[in-house]
């Protein structure tokens, strides 16, 4: 029973603040570079999570391993209730579906499928996967396509789409499945300046209505208005996390302040 | 008997030996051949280097031998193994093998150019790595292989005539036999060449018909 109508809401009792997601000693080499150098992260329900770090720092792959995206090396990953992946086994594709049935991905190129239309691009997971009748998958659908401003391109093919409106329905497409946790990874980094603005309001939406996300992202506005918790990396380690108003004021670490100002003031530093 | 009237006379039994044997026989070694292409370019991207090298080697053998030679092995060949098998049959097989071998090159240069963000995008919704390829990459493939499959289809289309050679009576062999008796080589090598013609023009428009259903999806 969910406690509003409101289609962008949560899976109901999805925000309650227990722990959702426990990640342990992740690790992942690339041939010789070591790319994740043993990564803690937990997540509570309704909880935002933004990684920032600059790029090579390894916070995408840490997005991508919590959806089986990419394969660690070691370390787990463990979601509430019975899912466990352990890393230093090989990974079976049961663990993969498990991991793929807990969180869904946005992606920095939003990977519309190109040859279908809007609604048909949101109902694919809820009725390939999860095997929901058609009309009910359609109906849930325009009401979260509504909710976006995106009700009118129904129909539409992806190509025939702004970049922003592309990755609203990117974020549609996942938030149809209903999943415990959104995984944002850099969704705006592709898009022109004056659309980041449409993606952004409406991620943070989500994140006022108690969705579960971790966000891998260079908008630092964004991290400092939606997220719990920030998390800094570099070189494949978490050097440093807290609320976003320490890390932003107050950065424990020389690597964290450098990475800072090097995004709040590009021109400082320049010859 | 002049000429024109020749010419008139032998359209209609060409056109029908078009119609009765170049054009099911192309069909259906197209039909045939296209599943075991997208067998073998699967087979060809698979990681079990066993399976790729049976699909490479295979790829290799057709694309390296004559078409002529493949036929007169299946035909004239395996009887002295103690395997007889009729023209119709045999020209199928041969042809199937054929564009087996090159429609698998083209099917995996299409999958192969499908962004790997795809893939990804079918894993994060739920789907296997067989309802991916089935819904998601596949579909785009197609697009992008069917201006060189069709090429591949109208190349079959003429080389069903080498199918006269094994006794399959379809276009060219009629053109033959009514050359053979009237003695009119040039002017009935020329009709066959016509009726040919006139059947790959009408395939060509079938080919864009194709490509702009499949093309909506694309920006112009």
């Amino acid at each position: 029973m969910s406690h509003t109508d409101d289609p962008l809401a949560p899976p109901a009792a999805a925000s309650d603040g227990g722990m959702l997601l426990t990640v342990r000693g992740l690790s992942k080499s690339f041939g010789d570079n070591q790319v994740l150098r043993s990564i803690d992260l937990e997540v509570r329900r309704g909880e935002v999570v933004v990684l920032i770090g600059p790029s090579g720092s390894g916070k995408t792959t840490v997005l991508r391993s919590l959806n089986g995206l990419e394969t660690p090396d070691g370390g787990t990953i463990a979601f509430a209730g019975a899912t466990q992946v352990d890393f230093s086994r090989p990974l079976s594709k049961a663990d993969r579906f498990a991991l793929r049935d807990r969180s869904a991905m946005v992606f920095q190129h939003h990977n519309l499928f190109p040859h279908r239309t809007v609604i048909q691009n949101v109902t694919e997971g809820p009725v390939r996967v999860q095997r929901m009748p058609k009309a009910q998958a359609e109906a849930e659908a325009e009401a979260l396509l509504d909710r976006v401003g995106l009700l009118e391109k129904r129909d539409a093919y992806p190509f025939e789409l702004s970049g922003g409106q592309q990755q609203r329905v990117g974020i549609v497409r996942a938030l149809a499945l209903k999943p415990e946790l959104l995984l944002f990874d850099e969704p705006t980094s592709a898009l022109d300046p004056e659309l980041v603005g449409e993606v952004l309001s409406v991620i943070k939406e989500l994140a006022d209505e108690g969705w579960t996300m971790v966000v891998v992202t260079h908008e630092l506005s964004f991290a400092r208005q939606a997220a719990d918790e920030v998390l800094f990396m570099d070189a494949g380690v978490v050097v440093e996390r807290g609320a976003p108003g320490q890390i932003f004021t107050k950065p424990k670490h020389e690597r964290t302040r450098r990475f800072l100002d090097r995004i709040l003031r590009p021109l400082d530093g320049a010859d | 008997m002049s000429g024109w009237q020749l010419f008139l006379d032998s359209f209609w039994p060409i056109v029908v030996g078009g119609v009765s044997g170049t054009v099911p026989l192309a069909l259906a070694s197209f039909v045939i051949g296209l599943a075991l292409a997208l067998g073998v370019a699967l087979l060809r991207l698979a990681r079990n280097r066993v399976l790729s090298g049976i699909a490479r080697f295979y790829v290799s053998v057709i694309r390296g031998t004559p078409l002529l030679v493949q036929l007169f092995v299946i035909f004239y060949g395996l009887p002295s193994l103690g395997l007889t098998i009729d023209p119709w049959p045999s020209a199928i097989i041969a042809f199937s093998l054929n564009v087996g071998g090159y429609a698998a090159e083209i099917i995996r240069a299409a999958i192969l150019s499908v962004p790997k963000g795809q893939w990804e995008a079918g894993y994060t919704i739920g789907m296997s790595h067989a309802t991916t390829l089935r819904r998601v990459i596949l579909p785009q493939a197609a697009r992008v292989s069917v201006p060189p499959l069709s090429n591949t289809f109208i190349s079959l289309v003429k080389d069903t005539s080498l199918a006269s050679l094994i006794l399959v009576t379809e276009l060219f062999r009629v053109a033959q036999q009514i050359a053979a008796f009237s003695q009119e080589f040039m002017l009935l090598y020329l009709e066959a060449a016509l009726v040919y013609w006139i059947f790959c023009l009408a395939l060509s428009s079938g080919q864009s018909v194709i490509e702009k259903r499949l093309d909506r999806y694309v920006a112009h």
